[in-house]
């Protein structure tokens, strides 16, 4: 019966995956979409009033104009008229223009009253983002997890071909039930970013000390996708939102499903540690998490960037004493862009990255670290807090 | 003869016929007395006209500058993936890009105008403050120099964007931060001297009889711009102090950690801001306002209007700041006020376009070179002005922040906008600053080839924006791919165009045929009564105004 389950909410997820991304494809290149709630519709029809009323303006403004250019042209024979003052006109063409803006503000005031009131939500979600990725938390789910971009470097770099969503695919997307008011709370951790998708049309800052609020209620269901806004330092425009939007059945499946896979995590996290792992595997465990987590600053070859990004390489950090170097990952540094990887990472995944940081590009340390020996760091760490 | 601005709002015909007495202006035998020469010439110039050249001759080194780095980010855009830099270096180029551009092409290029021509305009022999004039003028190379030498640091120049954004500026700057700061302040001492001198030199050095409403449209405009520049220039020298300090001596104005509001820097820069892209559009202007009539073979509709329209865009610049910031969360509010005010701004922006259309209405127009960009102009910088409007509709604008949508539009007003009204006037007033008429032929080319170019360049970035492209970034989905190539192609070819304008100049100075005192049949103004070239001294007497 589970497994039927499971394999219902699979095969929901592959046709929304493949009718949202034709409905991608599909969406319009060159104008603002439609969306798919009734926020941004009404942002929407905001904006194509908006439009048609600057072309009637710019029809009548450049035809009076262009008129004038053909006709009053000296080479024609014109003669210059004199006139050049006229309160009448001035204040005609003064008063319209407020008319029209009135007319303008009206629907813009209403929609924008809406899509401030976050009242009455059924969900709440937690935003939070960081150098370079999101982290979604379901308030009162304790289901939690962060969302990275899924685009290889090798798409990046050209070496292999692009896939159809590149660079607007994630590895855990945020999941949504439709019909459900959710709430959105935003904030981060580092520096300023920004949460969008146009389907929603929600794009709200996240900042960091500060708590933002926006919501939306999903009409159909799909995935959206959309991107960080905000410039947010050298991986900004590799930071995508994903979101997928189900039935509210599925949903409720998929709640329940994730936080048994995330049950299933922690206690493999806590057999990891009465685990010892080989000097092999955690090389190359370490290798992958450094490439997908560490290399966009430090750079796959460990050197940094002189002046912006310290380097591994060589570094006393990685040298030095083992601690240390757990305390770097662990904590991250303060007032620095290193960010503390005690939530992001599994002391087995930190264990790794570091044997693998003490031991590439000639570090050569020889030391392995288990995951006992960054949770007795954590330990470690928090007794010394309390005292 | 002359017979510089209409005089007052009873029309009286036969005033329109006095003649501004100029001849004793024109004492070019004064002149041969000690001209200096060589380097010394332009180092310890305190000559207003001197001063003007080397605005305009540096600002058109940095249109170069940051039209090179433009190039570079368009490469990269070319086509998805990242091909040519690093994206860390990406954010440089953009964040320089903007720096050079708003502070080194256009606002220089508005002072040399304004040294150039607010003299002569207004018969005083010179700027009220020469020497000041000259210090203004020669610590701007250093500001850029040093901007741009960051860019070879460890660690790069600036990467944080143009408007440098806490904490990604504080916290997350680079090492080169400082110096970025200290060129931004450079920058700033000299905008300031530049605004107090055209103050002290419109308030004090009119010739007799050149009353305020007789003022050409285009010292009117300098005015108002010199008395934003000097309001909002130690409002931005603030809030780069305060990120140096933040960054550097643990303050924490911008750290929510020490108390301090990331967003406070937002308001602080945007209350500098807004006002600050009027300062590029202002003296813009009073160009077209100068250049429209003298083509049309009309007087400027609506003069008086012009002036109280010009004054109310200054005073509501003041009070629009925050829709940089829509999606910053403000109270509902306070996002209504911004978006009522900021589609205020559209009321004496359209009262400006009316008038200029009015002005042409019935005219006897002719299509000198002048005349096809500031025609250009209106067209183009009223699209901008549209977009502009659209992007303070605030639930549309959730959707316009932050792409391309912007981009198109702060270009459309920028480069459409304030760069081709440089460019109406570099052609306008060339003549009288050459004593030789340009190459009318190649004039054409350049005209033709930069409208062309620029839409192209420009207009689809509009769709990119719609389409769901955030700007400041490297490398971009695919469905974006054709249009940026497009975009790529349209930036190329603008950036070639520019070298066309680079040799008509040179040419220019070197020869062609030589230019009269008024090459322009029925433009109005006393620049129009000295010679061409105009002497090293002009109006060593005033001339006579009534």
């Amino acid at each position: 019966m589970k497994r039927l389950a499971t394999t219902l909410a699979l095969l929901t997820n592959v046709i929304f995956i493949t009718f949202s991304s034709s409905s991608w494809s599909e969406q319009n290149d060159y104008n603002m979409t439609r969306g798919v709630t009734g926020i941004s519709e009404q942002v929407y029809e905001l904006h194509m009033l908006i439009f048609y009323i600057c072309c009637a303006i710019a029809f009548i403004v450049f035809g009076v104009m262009f008129f004038s250019i053909f006709r009053h042209r000296k080479s024609k024979g014109a003669v210059a008229a004199n006139f050049h003052e006229s309160t009448k006109v001035e204040i005609i063409w003064t008063v319209i223009p407020v008319i029209i803006l009135i007319a303008m503000a009206i629907p813009a005031t209403k929609t924008l009253v809406a899509m401030e009131d976050t009242s009455q939500s059924d969900l709440t979600v937690k935003i939070t983002g960081s150098q370079w990725k999101w982290h979604y938390s379901y308030f009162g789910e304790d289901v939690e997890f962060f969302s990275l971009l899924a685009t290889s470097q090798k798409e990046i770099e050209g070496i292999e071909a692009k896939g159809a969503h590149y660079l607007l695919e994630v590895d855990n997307p945020l999941v949504l039930p439709i019909n459900r008011k959710v709430r959105f709370l935003m904030t981060s951790d580092d520096v300023i970013h920004s949460w969008w998708v146009p389907d929603f049309a929600v794009k709200k800052d996240t900042i960091p000390g500060f708590i933002n609020e926006a919501w939306t209620k999903i009409d159909e269901p799909g995935v959206y996708r959309g991107q960080c806004a905000e410039l947010c330092g050298r991986a900004h425009g590799f930071m995508p939102v994903v979101v997928h939007a189900m039935a509210e059945d599925d949903f409720d499946q998929w709640m329940s499903d994730k936080k048994q896979e995330l049950a299933l995590q922690k206690a493999a996290a806590q057999e990891a540690l009465t685990q010892d792992l080989s000097m092999e595997d955690l090389m190359g465990q370490g290798e992958s998490i450094y490439t997908a987590r560490c290399a966009v600053c430090h750079q796959a070859n460990g050197e940094g960037i002189p002046g912006a990004f310290p380097a591994i390489k060589g570094s006393e950090i990685a040298k030095g004493p083992v601690m240390a170097h757990i305390d770097v990952l662990v904590n991250g540094r303060a007032g620095t862009a290193m960010q503390a990887f005690a939530n992001q990472l599994s002391d087995q995944e930190i264990a790794a990255v570091i044997t693998y940081q003490r031991n590439a590009w000639g570090n050569d340390t020889g030391d392995t670290v288990q995951a006992s020996d960054v949770n007795a760091f954590k330990a470690q760490d928090s007794a010394k807090e309390e005292i | 003869m002359s017979k510089p601005i209409e005089k007052a709002v009873k029309s009286a015909p036969a005033e329109a016929q006095t003649t501004a007495n100029t001849t004793i202006a024109i004492e070019g035998d004064h002149d041969h007395h000690h001209a200096p020469k060589g380097l010394t010439r332009w180092l310890y110039s305190t000559s207003h006209k001197d001063i003007g050249t080397l605005y305009l001759w540096f600002s058109f080194a940095m249109f170069l500058t940051g039209g090179a780095m433009a190039m570079i980010i368009r490469a990269e855009l070319f086509q998805p993936g990242l091909q040519l830099v690093d994206p860390q270096f990406f954010n440089q180029m953009t964040t320089v890009h903007g720096l050079v551009m708003v502070f080194g092409a256009v606002m220089p290029a508005f002072t040399g105008l304004a040294n150039w021509m607010i003299p002569m305009m207004i018969g005083a022999p010179d700027m009220a403050l020469p020497r000041m004039n000259n210090l203004s003028f020669w610590i701007l190379p250093f500001a850029f120099l040093i901007l741009i030498g960051s860019l070879f640091l460890p660690g790069g120049g600036p990467d944080f964007g143009w408007t440098f954004y806490a904490p990604l500026s504080t916290t997350y700057g680079p090492d080169s931060t400082a110096l970025f700061v200290f060129s931004v302040h450079i920058m700033g001492i000299s905008s300031i001297m530049g605004a107090i001198n055209v103050i002290v030199t419109i308030v004090n050095m009119r010739a007799p009889g050149m009353t305020w409403f007789k003022l050409p449209m285009f010292v009117w405009t300098w005015l108002i711009t010199a008395f934003l520049l000097i309001a909002v220039m130690p409002v931005l020298a603030g809030a780069v102090t305060m990120v140096l300090t933040d960054k550097y001596f643990g303050t924490s104005f911008f750290d929510a950690a020490g108390g301090g509001d990331p967003v406070m820097f937002q308001h602080i820069f945007w209350f500098f801001g807004h006002p600050e892209v009027y300062i590029m559009i202002l003296p813009s202007f009073g160009i077209i306002s100068a250049i429209i009539p003298a083509f049309s073979g009309k007087k400027l509709f609506g003069y008086h209007s012009m002036v109280y329209a010009t004054c109310s865009i200054a005073l509501l610049s003041f009070l629009v700041w925050a829709h940089h910031m829509f999606t910053t969360g403000m109270p509902v509010f306070a996002e209504l006020f911004f978006m009522y005010c900021t589609m205020l701004i559209a009321v004496p922006t359209g009262v400006k376009v009316f008038n200029w259309v009015a002005t042409m209405w019935r005219g006897a127009m002719t299509f000198e070179t002048p005349m096809l960009f500031a025609i250009a102009f209106i067209v183009l910088f009223t699209i901008g002005g549209f977009s502009g409007l659209m992007l303070a509709i605030v639930p549309a604008d959730f959707q316009y922040h932050d792409t391309y949508f912007v981009v198109a539009h702060f270009h459309y007003v920028l480069v459409s906008g304030a760069v081709f009204s440089i460019m109406a006037a570099a052609y306008y007033w060339l003549p009288k600053w050459t004593g030789n008429m340009y190459d009318q032929k190649l004039s054409l080319w350049h005209f033709w080839c930069s409208i062309i170019s620029v839409n192209v360049l420009f207009f689809p970035m509009h769709f990119l924006g719609l389409a769901g492209m955030p700007r400041r970034i490297p490398d971009y989905a695919i469905q974006f791919a054709d249009i940026n190539q497009i975009v790529s192609i349209g930036g190329f070819a603008f950036g070639l165009s520019q070298l066309i304008f680079l040799w008509l100049v040179i040419k220019c100075i070197r020869g062609g045929e030589k230019a009269t005192a008024k090459p322009w049949e029925r433009a109005e103004g006393l620049e129009w009564t000295v010679p061409s070239p105009a002497p090293h001294h002009t109006f060593t007497t005033p001339p006579k105004v009534d």
